[in-house]
């Protein structure tokens, strides 16, 4: 039923459908709002769940590993700084397999401070091992929580999932949202049953000491599983759209890409704003169109190029920057599209909350027709 | 699509008004999207909120350049902070102040004042406004039904603050649609 409701509030109610067994979290702007949601639901048993109020996120991810190893279903939350604490622990989650399933509301890292979006915190991870979503809208926010833990709980994955929406932009916003149903939700997510886990009366152990001998073969191990998973996100997201309308089985979408000649290449609440700008330039006589990236890991490389192999440029904007080198996303399509001979610029956008505009996406679409690009787009040079 | 921005100091309850406009508006049969522009986090703090109204899906995600409303929560704010910039030819700018305005709106743009806070410390007994002028602006704008407002405060608020600010909201509405 299409309901108006915040994008915090949203996704809380999304998550308590998944049935989560224990949640363990740490409240930090913007991402508050879903946890106290949670721990409401919890205090009025309308989730049967446990939920561990802890001193900080390195242990709230830590509680997760915990009730996790011993299969439960687990949920956490952060942003920002809670997830740079979070570092060693998200490393630890994905080497022992853990389907844990957190959602971070994106925001930019200190220092300085700042509370407001970019996607630096959820980029600055993309090495740890956790399948990363991003949502375009509150829709898609909550939608992709299911697809999320169905494909991390997969046993061929098994590994964990961040939701990324970006905070205030969407965390904070209300708008219309078609909200699945508690037996929906049953019929799409079965029950977690790992096939091993913490059990007294079998023990086993989870992230052993690994020797030089096995160290190697572990990691590999995780990229594979990472890889392969794009299979499972392809029928989970099918499996979804059969069941309500609205198909996750692509990992890239495109918008009026079909016959672009500039693609604009982007991931997360910014694609809104960029269909709007395109809509405008193609009322002007512009090929422009956009590819929108929904997974960023594991990174559909093949599904880039098969996308963009068309074009004639391509402008990729990056709310993250890897310092002293370039955007995290650019790269990934400069490798995808590598040999191609298609040119591909990068363009820093919209760090630390600073808003973009339609006439700034133009913009960039009038930068690279000129070429010119792999640059801070937007700088106050005044302040520098 | 049409646009609303709603200015504030922190604690006067802009993000909220903005919520339940959309809110409201929703129930009418539109898309609306409400969001709000912190800047730092305290009370008194200039605050911005915005609400988008559209017959189909609302995409766009900056904040709200030009307006077709503008409601200014505060008149004080309106010496520090450009309220009225970019606002569009014909549109509205409600603002709450008991005095005589000493400032001056963009040609071709309609202003209503109101004396919110009276209204407000009278029938909440507090000078909290944004309901007075949610009602203000569903009388000057029509974008909102005042049932549908109504609706809004009564599942927000425990039920006599819902009361006495649907009686807030009522006196600014039958106030803005006498004077028209």
């Amino acid at each position: 039923m299409m309901e108006i409701t915040e994008g915090s509030h949203a996704v809380a109610e999304a998550v308590k459908f998944c049935r989560p067994q224990v949640i363990a979290a740490y409240p930090i702007t913007p991402q508050t709002h879903i946890v106290e949601a949670l721990a409401e639901y919890v205090a009025n048993c309308e989730l049967d769940a446990e939920y561990i109020t802890v001193e900080n996120e390195f242990s709230a991810l830590s509680a997760c590993i915990g009730a996790s190893a011993a299969g439960s279903r687990t949920y956490s939350a952060t942003t920002s700084q809670g997830l740079a604490l979070m570092f060693e622990v998200c490393f630890n989650v994905a080497g022992m397999r853990l389907p844990i399933v957190m959602s971070i509301a994106n925001r930019a890292l200190g220092a300085p401070l700042s509370i407001w979006n970019d996607q630096q915190d959820s980029i600055s991870l993309r090495d740890s091992g956790w399948l990363q979503f991003y949502a375009e809208d509150n829709q898609e926010a909550t939608d992709l929580h299911y697809i999320a833990y169905r494909v991390a709980e997969e046993s061929s994955v098994l590994l964990p999932a961040f939701v990324c929406f970006d905070g205030f932009i969407l965390s904070h916003t209300y708008e219309p949202i078609d909200m699945l149903t508690q037996d929906d939700i049953d019929r799409f997510l079965p029950k977690y049953t790992p096939s091993e886990r913490l059990d007294a009366a079998d023990p086993i152990s989870f992230g052993m000491y690994a020797t030089p001998e096995y160290y190697h073969e572990f990691r590999y191990e995780m990229d594979r599983a990472l890889k392969e998973s794009k299979a499972i996100i392809h029928k989970a997201g099918k499996e979804f759209g059969q069941m309500f309308g609205r198909d996750y089985s692509a990992m890239v979408e495109g918008y009026r890409l079909e016959d672009a000649e500039t693609a604009i290449v982007a991931l997360g609440s910014i694609c809104g704003t960029t269909k709007d700008a395109i809509d405008e330039m193609r009322d002007e006589g512009k090929k422009v169109g956009l590819l929108k990236i929904r997974v960023f890991r594991p990174f559909p490389t093949e599904d880039v190029a098969k996308a963009l192999l068309h074009v004639k440029r391509v402008a990729v904007l990056d709310k993250n920057i890897s310092l002293g080198a370039k955007g995290a996303v650019t790269l990934e399509v400069k490798d995808a599209l590598y040999n191609s001979g298609i040119p591909v610029k990068g363009y820093i956008i919209g760090l630390g909350g600073r808003d973009v505009r339609k006439k700034d996406i133009k913009e960039i679409v009038a930068l690279v027709e000129k070429g010119q690009g792999d640059m801070f787009y937007g700088l106050r040079t005044e302040v520098l | 699509m049409r646009e609303l921005r709603i200015h504030g100091r922190g604690g006067q309850g802009s993000v909220t008004a903005a919520e339940l406009i959309a809110i409201a508006a929703f129930e009418g049969g539109v898309f609306a999207q409400a969001f709000p522009a912190f800047g730092v986090e305290r009370r008194g703090a200039p605050v911005q909120a915005f609400v988008r109204f559209d017959d189909k899906i609302i995409r766009k995600r900056s904040q709200v350049y030009e307006p077709d409303y503008i409601i200014v929560q505060d008149s004080t704010l309106i010496k520090d902070v450009n309220v009225f910039q970019g606002v569009k030819k014909g549109g509205i700018v409600i603002v709450n102040t008991e005095r005589v305005p000493d400032f001056k709106v963009p040609e071709g743009v309609k202003l209503i004042t109101i004396d919110a806070t009276s209204i407000a410390l009278k029938a909440i007994g507090l000078p909290i406004t944004n309901t007075s002028l949610m009602g203000a602006f569903a009388a000057a704008t029509g974008e909102i039904k005042f049932s549908a407002l109504e609706h809004a405060l009564n599942h927000r608020f425990p039920k006599e603050l819902a009361i006495n600010n649907i009686e807030a909201a009522r006196q600014a509405y039958d106030r803005v649609k006498g004077a028209a």
